[in-house]
């Protein structure tokens, strides 16, 4: 595998508190890899490394065969960076962003020009060549800050959290496009929280918490090393109480949380049947997902 | 703080199209602009220059009017620069995220910075091209050594667009900046011969204005518009000089502390 992006031993702390701890990362040629953790894990830092935007307090980064941040202003020409907020330019039509972009990385007008048609049409604006960004629409401005991205042709893309704040049509929008890039073996890190958005488009997958790696693999690997295949939820104003008599026996694990219980299990047949006898309860038998995988790893706790 | 962070400034032709974004928006509200360079200097000319001046005799050797425009053209070029560098700059560094958006090209925070001291001087530039228009039309200057006030409108610029910054890099807010036009900019108005000669002040208040560089840009504008060469004048341009180069590393430093989360 041709590796495009790796981190090794990577740390940074900001005011003693220690950020990211020791991250190594390897990212080949084509691939989609995700980064996932609660807020506050470390991710945006961790791309900022990656970037050579932040120098490392330890450890060592290479960008396509670069190291950074030494030498991360050459690297970086053949990047493109989706920031986690907007940062479009609100004086400039939608065009305009692109061509005034496009020669931040020294490239002439013309080029850009010849450009913008094909850059339109991928973010489906071309009817909106013209227009001023704060007419744009949350999911218009994501597609804009994509097609930027994309001006200098980049090989690598970085995307922090892509699809916050956009409504299902414009997250599917951004996914499908998400996709057409990897098929033009472009290699793409994102961090995200949506783990139907890590699970739908990445090949591989980390989840990161308190500046550690603590697992990485397919979106199955994850699932199949982490957690049991099976999960039965169980909901009702009785749950809590039927938890701590029954749930132990029917699973391999349980988690309350409220009212509703969460249990994991290699085989759900027995717990199911027992259910059905049981009228004060609801239940939903489903198969372990990544967000599943993710709260055991990551805890129910709340962040921040 | 890393040592990185106090390395020399590594300057580059990058800082390029980073100017020509801000001369693209620039354009876009050319017309109230160029409204705001003129309408504050040239209404303070006037004003002071009618309602004072007639009831002074000459001053420095010349109508009051004539002396209030040299000043007039470097409080301007002053201001200009200092609004550029601190609200504008700071919007594009913070409210805007543009800063952030161009620092992720093949762009460094280095040539950022250096395309807003050069933008905010071009600010200053056209604000003294200006007033100076303004000036020649009202025959208050007749000497073609008053183009030498373009130049120096753009040192002016310079100086003032590196010590603004220093204060953009630290400030938390815009409400920040008053402290600046308060305790700096407006004491340098009123203290650095815009108005009436430095002489007249205590000697105390002379020694303390005798560092400040609107002084010496003044003591250079005022035989320029009246067609002499100024006295000294390589010191002046020198202290001009240093406090852009000094103000400009600063800030450079504080800009690096800063965005370096």
């Amino acid at each position: 595998m041709n590796v495009v992006i790796r981190a090794s031993g990577l740390q940074k702390s900001y005011g003693g508190q220690r950020v990211v701890d020791g991250l190594d990362l390897s990212i080949g040629k084509g691939e989609c890899f995700g980064l996932l953790g609660p807020n506050g894990a470390g991710k945006t830092t961790t791309l900022r490394m990656l970037l050579g935007l932040i120098a490392p307090d330890a450890g060592t980064a290479m960008l396509l065969d670069l190291p950074v941040p030494q030498a991360a202003r050459e690297a970086r020409i053949r990047v493109g960076v989706v920031p986690q907020m907007d940062n479009l330019d609100p004086d400039f039509t939608v065009a305009e962003n692109l061509l005034v972009y496009g020669r931040y990385f020294g490239l002439h007008d013309s080029e850009i020009e010849a450009r913008i048609p094909a850059l339109l049409e991928f973010a489906s604006l071309t009817n909106k060549r013209n227009a001023k960004v704060p007419t744009l629409s949350g999911g218009m401005k994501r597609r804009l800050t994509l097609a930027r991205a994309l001006v200098n042709d980049p090989d690598v893309i970085f995307l922090d959290e892509p699809t916050t704040g956009l409504d299902p049509q414009a997250r599917h929008l951004i996914w499908q496009r998400l996709r057409e890039l990897t098929q033009q073996g472009k290699t793409l890190l994102l961090t995200t929280h949506f783990m139907d958005e890590a699970e739908r488009l990445c090949h591989r997958l980390a989840v990161m918490d308190n500046g550690k790696l603590i697992s990485q693999g397919s979106p199955r690997e994850l699932i199949e090393q982490n957690i049991e295949p099976q999960v039965v939820e169980v909901f009702g104003e009785t749950s809590g109480q039927w938890a701590g008599e029954h749930a132990a026996g029917y699973s391999q694990r349980f988690e309350v949380s409220g009212e509703s219980v969460f249990c994991y299990v290699n085989d759900a047949q027995p717990l199911v049947a027992h259910l059905q006898g049981q009228s004060a309860l609801r239940y939903l038998h489903r198969p372990a997902n990544l967000e599943d995988v993710f709260l055991k790893l990551t805890g129910r706790e709340m962040r921040e | 703080m890393s040592n990185r962070d106090f390395a020399l400034p590594k300057l580059s032709l990058r800082f390029f199209p980073i100017w020509q974004r801000h001369w693209l928006v620039w354009k876009k509200i050319a017309a109230p602009s160029i409204l705001g360079h003129l309408a504050d200097p040239v209404i303070y000319m006037l004003g002071l220059g009618y309602g004072l001046g007639s009831l002074l005799p000459t001053m420095g050797g010349m109508s009051y009017m004539a002396f209030l425009a040299a000043g007039t053209v470097c409080y301007s070029t002053m201001n200009s620069a200092s609004f550029e560098a601190l609200y504008s700059g700071f919007a594009r560094m913070h409210e805007q995220r543009t800063w952030e958006a161009i620092l992720n090209t093949p762009v460094s925070l280095d040539d950022v910075v250096l395309s807003e001291i050069l933008w905010a001087a071009t600010k200053s530039l056209m604000s003294g091209a200006a007033v100076l228009a303004v000036i020649w039309v009202l025959g208050l200057s007749h000497s073609l050594m008053s183009l030498w006030m373009i130049p120096l409108a753009l040192l002016i610029g310079l100086a003032f667009a590196s010590l603004g910054l220093i204060m953009t890099a630290l400030a938390p807010a815009y409400d920040f900046f008053m402290y600046y036009f308060t305790l700096v900019i407006t004491p340098m108005m009123l203290l650095c011969g815009v108005f009436f000669p430095v002489t007249q002040l205590p000697e105390s208040m002379q020694a303390v204005a005798g560092v400040l560089p609107l002084t010496h840009a003044i003591d250079l504008a005022r035989p320029l518009m009246g067609g002499a060469i100024p006295p000294q004048a390589l010191l002046h341009i020198a202290v001009l000089l240093a406090y852009t180069l000094v103000a400009f590393y600063v800030s450079l430093v504080l800009f690096r502390r800063r965005l370096s989360r």
